[in-house]
């Protein structure tokens, strides 16, 4: 059947709003972004031939150690986040949906960790985490355990690990969320079936459970790499990307090209570069997530 | 249909208060008004009270406007440079780099007539530091006109501090602070008996790290080689340099430097300086005023930072603290400089001095401050700042040397690695044939 | 054969822990809350001094002086207004192309489709001074409807996408009785579609809300005059540029929390529906 003009025109009408603000408020910034990668500027003065330098604010950004640094360990922390926050979600989504009282108390209780402002987050934990007088440091004495103190901050050893930890705590209540709701909607009667028909715990867990919760899962690991890649705030309040240069992440390094150096251009490169590989990562993700629900 | 009238209702609310605040713009700009945008919040109270004396003397409203965090002020500097949209009177916060990109772009009125006229009455009234920070000299190496570009509204030094209680219970004299980096030395093996914290100061922002080396080098090789070092005709990895990256080395092997320092930034050093949990702090004449607040009882004086050697005299970073530059392109230029003119003058700034606890820009207002800032008033003699030497070192080459110093504190590197790393930056960097 | 109380019991014992379990994660949830309240009513002096959850003498006046000093009524009704207008905007124009891409014809849809992901996955870090730049040339700069255009398309990617993965999962037999019955397009949109979507919404509603509730940087750069920015510009005039006034910005913080966590109360009961169907079924 053809379609007529007017249905066309009619259908066209439902993406127009949408279209025209996402052209002029991300396409245009876009474009701009993508034209001053390849110059050489610091944002303030006047734009001439001079300032052109095509490629080598990208080849540079391809050889500069610290980004890849940077971008390695922003992975570790996606890493940590894909694995122990969401497998803490996933335990407790699963403690909640079994009949308990209090169910809708967890629930609200789970959601403020991200509901506050990041200036709150990063001030509390750095002093709960502080070297000399935090709290942490102080239970652990109180409980035996002193030689488990350390500057958790500081140390870098530690602060890379501190920091993912921190950001999943402030995380895992979207991914609690999710997965809550996933298992929900799991009918009982699947349940009831398996026990009638002998299974314990664990087969009805790994026969009912788990594939009907891969794509909830799914949808929570593209969130997540999405989400922690691109982590900035927290970073910055708790320690600034240091000791050295421990804790840089991608986010962190553009800033620091655009504030510090004032090199705007290669801010921008870097931008783009970024961009280039969470699309990648996440085309990927994309495809073994088809595979995976075959 | 009920929800069709509830949704027609809230659109209408909207379109109303989006024209209302279409309308607070307008009449906002249409009487003659001096706009100011600064990133002072500690002194936005203040300067509320000077715009409102002002426009009581001389019939002109100033409008202060404040956008902080200063990070959040620098971009929107910068946007509103992008934008065309500048106000009549702003700050510029960071290096002399970025200031001369500002005056080459037309940004900034050159404010040297209005200096020199009446025999140059206005600029005699201001500490020669403090202007300097703001000038450009013949011949600097960033190609602006010669001149003055900015004004001064206080001055600040960066020194080390030293809890006078704190020195009693290690017994120590708390009226003779170290005066050599031996003695400071010596003092962190008390502080590691004691159990006690020594220096704090916000090494977690790179910039204060990159001071109290530079004060050093100052001291150890002399203004002249550290400059040569900018201009590149001396390397990184030239022994003097060694010298003073391992400072830190020993500084934090004898035990006089706090724990967590590498990411602490300055607001935390600050606050366990004000309660008496260090014994030593690095940091600037603002502190005055923000201890003050959180522990009035303090008890603490200012010291230069113990020298490393005699050969040179050990310098601190000073200079001005805060100044504001006037808008090249702005409709009431002529009335923006003489509201700087009155804000510079004797009594204004003895009045924020007074409310804000900051050393005046202006050499005749320093009536009554507490004994503590006069301390750091002192300190100006010996004081240098990186806007004073007509040349930049770069950003990257900067942030290589102070994250290295970082890493020399938590012993990951060695002093001669990290210069190495530090002058291969350099070369890079040179390479490049930067404008 | 294990008697009933054995199974009773290890039932039990499971629920202890599983319980232990989740206190103990609500605890380190609460903390902070509970420490940022309780900071709100210490002073300057003692806010660090004094390591109690629970204060040793109360200062309610920081609220009032957090209210009055950072100016916060003309604040709190700015982000209220733009974090309503923004949530309202996107919930119509992204269910509207969210429909569109899931049920209506036409070329170029999943190109189209396409780019709007792309720019869920590319965001622009730098792109905050060529958007200053646009909106100024548009006269767009310094006003209400700027800010509000320009943060609708911050959410408009994510929701699309959540709205369109739901709407797949919608059973046509509705949407094809409604046309029987002589609905248009926008009818069905308007009657069928969005009603059935409530839950998803929801979600919408809480992710948008916050994003802007939350806003920052960009209405720094966009607003010139005080009449118009938000709240969270407003909580910065406490982060001194020396001196914080921790116990004035923690009440300003604590008001701040409690709009949001009510919007999410309202809102949680559609979610834990919503998200089901969009994401469960296949």
């Amino acid at each position: 059947m053809r379609i007529s003009i007017r249905d066309t025109l009619e259908n066209y009408a439902f993406v127009l709003p949408a279209l025209i603000i996402f052209s002029i408020f991300y396409i245009i910034p876009f474009i701009n972004v993508f034209l001053y990668s390849f110059l050489d500027w610091d944002g303030i003065m006047r734009i001439d031939s001079s300032n052109i330098v095509w490629f080598t604010n990208f080849t540079e950004a391809m050889t500069d150690k610290i980004w890849w640094q940077s971008v390695w360990q922003a992975g570790f922390i996606t890493l940590i986040a894909l694995t122990f926050q969401n497998a803490l979600a996933f335990l407790l989504a699963w403690a909640c949906d079994r009949e308990i009282r209090m169910k809708n108390f967890y629930r609200v209780i789970f959601f403020i960790p991200p509901v506050l402002s990041e200036v709150v987050v990063g001030l509390v934990w750095k002093w709960i985490l502080d070297g000399n007088y935090g709290i942490l440091n102080s239970w652990l004495v109180s409980l035996g355990f002193p030689n488990l103190v350390k500057d958790w901050l500081s140390d870098p050893n530690t602060a890379l690990t501190t920091l993912a930890v921190v950001h999943c705590w402030k995380g895992f209540g979207w991914g609690f969320l999710l997965f809550l709701a996933g298992l929900q909607t799991i009918p009982r009667e699947l349940y009831e079936a398996a026990r009638v028909d002998g299974a314990n715990a664990w087969q009805s867990f790994k026969k009912i459970t788990v594939p009907m919760m891969v794509p909830v899962t799914v949808l929570v690991m593209i969130l997540t790499v999405l989400g922690t890649m691109q982590i900035f705030a927290l970073i910055y309040t708790m320690t600034g990307g240091g000791p050295g240069y421990h804790t840089e992440v991608p986010v962190t390094r553009i800033f620091a090209s655009m504030r510090g150096s004032s090199r705007f251009g290669y801010a921008c490169a870097q931008g783009i570069i970024f961009g280039v590989i969470l699309m990648i990562v996440s085309f990927i993700q994309y495809r073994f997530s088809k595979k995976a629900k075959a | 249909m009920r929800s069709l009238k509830w949704i027609t209702l809230l659109l209408s609310v909207v379109c109303i208060f989006c024209s209302a605040g279409c309308a607070s713009k307008q009449s906002a700009e249409t009487a003659a008004t001096v706009t100011v945008w600064h990133w002072m919040t500690d002194r936005e109270p203040a300067f509320q009270e000077l715009a409102k004396r002002y426009e009581a003397k001389a019939g002109i409203k100033v409008d202060f406007q404040l956008y902080a965090p200063s990070d959040a002020y620098s971009q929107k500097v910068r946007a509103a440079a992008q934008g065309n949209t500048l106000p009549d009177i702003f700050g510029i916060l960071g290096e002399k780099r970025d200031f001369s990109s500002f005056i080459k772009a037309g940004f900034i009125l050159d404010l040297t007539p209005y200096m020199e006229e009446n025999s140059g009455s206005w600029k005699n009234n201001f500490f020669a530091k403090a202007l300097a920070v703001n000038e450009f000299a013949d011949g600097n190496s960033y190609g602006v006109k010669a001149g003055f570009y900015g004004v001064p509204i206080d001055i600040m030094t960066i020194q080390m501090l030293y809890n006078k209680n704190l020195f009693k219970k290690l017994g120590l004299n708390p009226n003779k602070p170290p005066e050599t980096f031996q003695e400071f030395l010596d003092i962190g093996k008390k502080l590691k008996e004691a159990k006690m914290q020594g220096l704090v100061s916000g090494w977690g922002e790179v910039w204060m790290i990159d001071c109290l080396a530079n004060n050093y080098a100052f001291n150890i090789m002399g203004e002249k080689k550290v400059i040569a070092t900018i201009r590149g005709e001396v390397p990184y990895t030239d022994p003097d340099w060694i010298k003073v990256l391992s400072l830190f080395k020993d500084m934090q092997e004898s035990g006089v430097l706090a724990n967590g320092l590498v990411t602490m930034i300055n607001k935390t050093a600050e606050q366990l300086f004000a309660n008496e949990k260090a014994v030593f702090a690095f940091n600037g004449s603002w502190c005055v005023n923000v201890y003050k607040g959180m522990n009035p009882t303090l008890e603490y004086g200012a010291m230069l930072p113990p020298a490393a050697s005699s050969n040179y005299p050990m310098a601190i970073w000073g200079g001005a603290g805060s100044s504001f530059m006037v808008n090249a392109r702005s409709d009431r230029k002529e009335e923006a400089v003489k509201f700087l003119k009155w804000l510079t003058d004797r009594d204004q700034q003895a009045y924020l001095s007074e409310i804000t606890n900051n050393l005046p820009a202006n050499k005749n207002s320093l009536n009554k401050i507490p004994d503590i800032l006069a301390q750091f008033a002192k300190g100006m003699e010996s004081a240098t700042h990186p806007n004073l030497w007509g040349v930049s070192e770069y950003s990257v080459v900067i942030e290589t040397l102070d994250k290295g110093i970082q890493s020399i504190i938590i012993g990951e590197k060695t002093p001669e690695q990290v210069a190495a790393e530090a002058q291969k930056m350099k070369e890079r960097e040179m390479a490049k044939k930067r404008r | 054969m294990k008697s009933v109380l054995y199974y009773k019991t290890k039932k039990t014992s499971l629920n202890i822990i599983i319980h232990l379990f989740l206190l103990t994660v609500a605890v380190t949830c609460v903390f902070p809350l509970l420490w940022m309240i309780s900071s709100s009513f210490k002073t300057q002096e003692t806010i660090f001094k004094d390591m109690s959850l629970i204060p040793q003498s109360f200062h309610f006046e920081n609220y009032y002086q957090a209210w009055v000093e950072g100016g916060f009524a003309k604040y709190f009704l700015n982000s209220v207004f733009y974090t309503v207008a923004v949530v309202l905007g996107i919930i119509v124009i992204s269910s509207l192309a969210a429909y569109a891409f899931s049920r209506l014809q036409f070329p170029g849809k999943n190109f189209i489709f396409y780019i709007f992901m792309a720019a869920m996955m590319i965001p622009i870090q730098g792109s905050f001074v060529p958007l200053y730049v646009l909106l100024n040339a548009l006269h767009l700069r310094n006003t209400r409807l700027g800010y509000i255009l320009a943060m609708i398309n911050v959410g408009l990617s994510t929701s699309i996408f959540l709205l369109k993965t739901f709407f797949d999962k919608m059973p046509k037999e509705l949407e094809d009785a409604a046309r029987i019955d002589g609905c248009s397009k926008l009818g069905i949109w308007w009657n069928v579609a969005l009603p059935l979507a409530k839950p998803v919404l929801a979600v919408v509603v809480v992710y948008n809300a916050l994003n802007v509730w939350n806003e920052f940087m960009l209405a720094l750069l966009i607003f010139d005059s005080r009449p118009l920015m938000p709240l969270q510009v407003g909580l910065m005039s406490f982060q001194g540029e020396f001196v914080t006034k921790y116990p004035l910005l923690m009440a300003g913080l604590t008001t701040a929390a409690l709009p949001i966590i009510f919007v999410y109360l309202l809102m949680q009961k559609y979610i834990v529906k919503g998200v089901t169907a969009g994401a469960v079924v296949g």
